[in-house]
């Protein structure tokens, strides 16, 4: 099947416009006889749910947590952007559409991110009217810090809670909606395959997580909404149960995914600190605000470092090398994501690094807390303030804007940030990768759309900043109620949609079997186990930097782990009560086929773009030296992959990308 | 370290539970107290036994799934944390541990530690809301000023994650801490005043409905709600409701 992304035809000011005046709509009348699900309720599938509930339809929304605020977007610390220029620092429409393009390595839809851009601004006017208590500064407006990788300030947050408001928020309308009877919400339940008839998605088959009953669901468009796949490396930013199974499950039937191997490594988590860790902890690159990050110049310091016979503040100015500053003066701390985690890396890997396993660099607030302390010492006009006046003054402001990080800090690793610098590293924390979606945010299959993060779609090879959440967030309140409402405009005849068929039959009998294979395989090993097997793999030859020996050996590895597996897994337990081991092995299966679909598209894809760090496509010679290499000649499509029963035998679909408002360029952070 | 640990152990809903004793060995103060429970868990899987069902997924202390009462606190023995947050380094060598669910009548348990908190979810689909439309025909964000002062506040109120540690720990089962920092959140922005003495009056009947018992102003609540959400949002719900009243 061929590619067809429908965009709309025009100016791309205009396309998003023109698109709505033209599309078909659904009257109100009709909408009630029309039924959605929606899988998850993070700020795209919530904020969808509630909004086509308000438009009429009736939706039944699906969460594996026991309450749709508890997604995992409610773990997004750092902020949302929105160009409302309210700065007034030069930022427009057109400047966050272009740093999108630009930030994600010209790997994006260009169509896609401008809308994005369009309809950013909306977004805070829809929060603020929800009573989202978003910081504000003392003339009562809203206020703004920057992110990596931009030259404006168009961030708005919320402390480092921002995806926890913002999610409340799209709670608080879902509720609306709950109890209008408008939406039916199922918490506690998992989506484990979605059911076509006649070539269009029509219901889902689900697991109801507290007695184990399989239920089947039926509905006149499907919408997954499930976020990440972050956790196919085991360790992640992630919660623990954010899963693939949702979106795997829609490719197995038909959608294509794109892009797996674009995964963001964050270079601000919080270093590991041994084998029983279960998941890594972020620390918000709104901290890169106020924070440097340096490692010793002398490696006779790292390794001091390194065998706790020297503290950090030991090591005077001199001596600090402040890495990111001196390779990127213009950018500095505030480099996109896959640079600072690159740059982290390779002064780590050259013996620099500043913990026991030389896996961390430090991330410093000492300059910010006397910046801040001498700006406020000057405000309540304090003459001569002594050194630790300035302190008190200066932290006071630090734990204003990042109080809670730095307690979460403190928690995990018993030291306190104020005083000495934190200790950070990469790690896995998003996927720009996933299914294939059009204009339409439909995917290839008609009816089955896909939003948020589980979608490809708006962030091409790297993700920015605070991006995240305004994609989800326009997707579920400002896009999909439109795109799906073009497609419903010929389902308003159709009429209930009956789940005592074949195709939901089959379905059901295919999910309930797996189910009790594993119950019944009773083999050796946990699911853990493969879990963490798999997770090495990934880390070890799919992660920070990839060459193609490694990627083939992680394919072959991955597959016999996938075997063994099958064979040898062990859950113990029924189906038919609540069972997590049961819902993790599910999930686990599910990411031994994702990680070698993303190993073979990290492989075929021969050029290093954003996330997605091949060593033998780096710059050679002149100013950029060592940096990615992009190759725009063989390589500006979208990946869009076709199940074809072996994630090996995949088939690649490319969606040419055209750059027609941006010129294609090499990315410069210098 | 080596640690006894009593856990409640309940099949369903509707069997009779009872504690009951494990050993874990070499466990690491750096270990979260979740992460104790994950190799309690591998343990018992390996040796054919049922692992412990408990809740948890963002294991940074936000989502508030995590709800166990260990050694008789909800949250365990830190302060402003919750139980994925707490880590083994407030625990010794030969400790015995006791882990419970968060108990309450309104919050049965459905396995183990996994209790039933959906009381919360009506009471919000009660009122819990503003009634705009998310058609994204809304007012300019800034037309709205808002004191930062009364933000923050507001900010302070809506940290709450909704996971009933202060329902666990109150002796009265009351949910008062959680309805009233929502209460409150809306309470203090104006873009909350119009539904205002509706809001507090649903979301209250609701609360009683559920089975949550009454405030007697003991402010265990406070001490062990990991957010420190403060009373005061109690008494501004108080308030809210006299004036809802009048
Ligand atoms: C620690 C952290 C901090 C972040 N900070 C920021 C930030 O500051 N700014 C920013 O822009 N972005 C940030 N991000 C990224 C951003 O939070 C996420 O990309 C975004 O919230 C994803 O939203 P979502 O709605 O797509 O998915 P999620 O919020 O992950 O929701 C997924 C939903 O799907 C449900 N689900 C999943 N599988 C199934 C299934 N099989 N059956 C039924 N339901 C299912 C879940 O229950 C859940 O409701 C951060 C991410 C992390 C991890
Ligand atoms: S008030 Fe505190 S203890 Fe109660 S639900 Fe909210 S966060 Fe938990
Ligand atoms: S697991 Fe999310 S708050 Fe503890």
């Amino acid at each position: 099947m061929a590619l067809n992304s429908k965009i709309p035809e025009g100016p791309i000011k205009d396309k998003w416009t023109n698109y709505k005046d033209h599309i078909n709509l659904v009257n109100p009348a009709n909408k009630r006889h029309i039924d959605i699900i929606v899988v998850g309720t993070g700020l795209a599938g919530g904020s969808a749910a509630a909004t086509l509930a308000e438009l009429g339809y009736n939706v039944k929304a699906f969460a594996y947590q026991d309450s749709p605020r508890r997604a995992h977007s409610i773990a997004a610390q750092g902020g949302i952007n929105a160009a409302k220029n309210y700065m007034g620092d030069g930022d427009s429409t057109y400047r966050l559409f272009y740093d999108t393009v630009k930030g994600g390595d010209y790997r994006s839809r260009e169509a896609n991110v401008y809308r994005l851009a369009e309809v950013s601004a909306n977004i805070i006017d829809q929060c603020v009217a929800q009573g989202v208590p978003f910081a504000r500064d003392y003339g009562g407006l809203l206020d703004n810090r920057s992110f990596g990788g931009v030259l404006v300030s168009r961030t708005f947050y919320a402390k480092g809670q921002t995806g926890q408001q913002l999610l409340l928020g799209a709670y608080s309308a879902m509720n609306r909606q709950i109890a209008r009877g408008k939406i039916e919400m199922f918490n506690r339940h998992e989506m484990l395959d979605v059911v076509k008839v006649n070539g269009k998605a029509r219901g889902i088959i689900a697991r109801n997580l507290i007695t184990g009953e399989i239920e089947r669901h039926s509905a006149h468009a499907v919408v997954i909404a499930s976020g990440g796949y972050g956790n196919v490396y085991y360790l992640s930013t992630n919660a623990m149960g954010s899963n693939a199974t949702a979106a795997w499950k829609i490719h197995k039937k038909g959608a294509y995914f794109a892009n797996p191997c674009f995964t963001q490594i964050h270079p601000t988590c919080i270093p590991r600190s041994g084998d029983y860790q279960s998941k890594l902890t972020l620390m918000s690159e709104s901290l890169r605000n106020d924070g440097r990050i340096w490692v010793p110049k002398n490696i006779e310091d790292a390794k001091a470092l390194q065998q706790r016979k020297m503290k950090p503040t030991d090591i005077p100015e001199e001596n600090r090398d402040y890495f990111l500053e001196r390779r990127y003066p213009a950018f500095g701390n505030l480099v996109p994501r896959d640079v600072a985690s690159r740059a982290a890396k390779e002064r780590c890997d050259a013996g620099f690094g500043v913990n026991a396993t030389g896996e961390a660099v430090y991330l410093d607030f000492a300059s910010a807390i006397e910046r801040y302390g001498k700006t406020q010492a000057k405000i309540h006009n304090l003459e001569n303030p002594s050194k630790e006046k300035i302190y008190d003054l200066g932290k006071g402001i630090v734990e204003e804007k990042y109080g809670n990080l730095f307690q979460m800090y403190e928690k995990i690793v018993d030291e306190n940030p104020y005083k000495t610098p934190m200790m950070i590293y990469p790690a896995t924390h998003y996927t720009m990768g996933g299914i294939w979606v059009d204009y339409n945010l439909m995917t290839t299959v008609d009816g089955l759309y896909c939003i948020g993060e589980a979608n490809f779609s708006e962030h091409g090879a790297n993700r920015l900043g605070a991006s995240a959440l305004m994609q989800g967030l326009a997707d579920g309140y400002f896009v999909l109620p439109y795109t799906i409402g073009d497609y419903l405009s010929n389902e308003i005849r159709t009429g209930k949609i009956p789940t005592n068929t074949p195709e939901f039959d089959e379905a059901e009998k295919d999910v309930k079997e797996r189910l009790h294979f594993f119950i019944n395989n009773k083999g050796e090993h946990s699911v853990d186990y493969y879990h963490k097997k798999l997770g090495k793999i990934m880390w070890d030859k799919v992660g920070m930097s990839r060459n193609e020996k490694g990627l083939i050996e992680a394919m072959a590895e991955i597959k016999e782990l996938r075997e063994d597996f099958w064979k040898n897994v062990k859950v113990p337990g029924n189906l038919y009560e609540m069972n997590p081991e049961l819902e993790k092995a599910g999930r686990v299966a599910d990411f031994l086929e994702l990680g070698e679909l993303f190993a073979k598209d990290a492989l075929h894809r021969n050029e290093s773009c954003g996330g997605h760090f091949r060593e033998e496509s780096v710059e050679l010679d002149g100013e950029q030296k060592g940096e990615a290499k992009r190759n725009d000649k063989d390589y500006a499509y979208v990946a869009a992959w076709e199940y074809k029963g072996e994630p090996a035998a995949a088939v690649l679909h490319k969606e040419q990308l055209e750059f027609k408002d941006i010129e294609l360029k090499q990315r410069s952070y210098k | 370290m080596n640690l006894t640990l009593k856990i409640w152990r309940q099949k369903d809903s509707n069997a009779k539970g009872q504690m009951v004793d494990y050993k874990v060995t070499d466990i690491s103060e750096h270990m979260s107290f979740l992460e104790m429970m994950d190799v309690l868990n591998e343990q018992l899987v390996n040796s054919g036994e049922d692992p412990v069902a408990f809740d948890h997924d963002c294991r940074e202390g936000i989502c508030g799934m995590c709800s166990m009462y260990i050694n008789g606190e909800a949250h365990g023995p830190d302060r402003g944390v919750t139980t994925c947050q707490l880590h083994m380094r407030m625990f010794k060598d030969g400790d015995t541990i006791t882990i419970e669910p968060f108990r309450a009548s309104a919050f049965p348990v459905l396995k183990d530690l996994v209790v039933d908190r959906t009381a919360f979810e009506r009471i919000q689909q009660a009122g819990g809301y503003i009634s705009v439309n998310t058609s994204g025909n809304t007012q300019d964000a800034n037309s709205i000023p808002i004191s930062k002062h009364a933000a923050d506040e507001a900010m302070d109120a809506a940290t709450c994650i909704g996971c009933g540690a202060c329902v666990a720990t109150c002796k009265n089962s009351s949910a008062m801490l959680f309805v009233g920092a929502k209460v409150s959140q809306y309470a203090l922005l104006p873009q909350g005043q119009i539904e205002a003495a509706d809001r507090v009056r649903n979301m209250v009947a609701q609360m009683d409905l559920e089975g949550f018992g009454n405030c007697t102003n003991t402010g265990a609540c406070e001490i062990e709600c990991p957010k420190g959400i403060s009373l005061d949002n109690i008494a501004r719900m108080n308030r809210e409701l006299m004036k809802a009243s009048i």
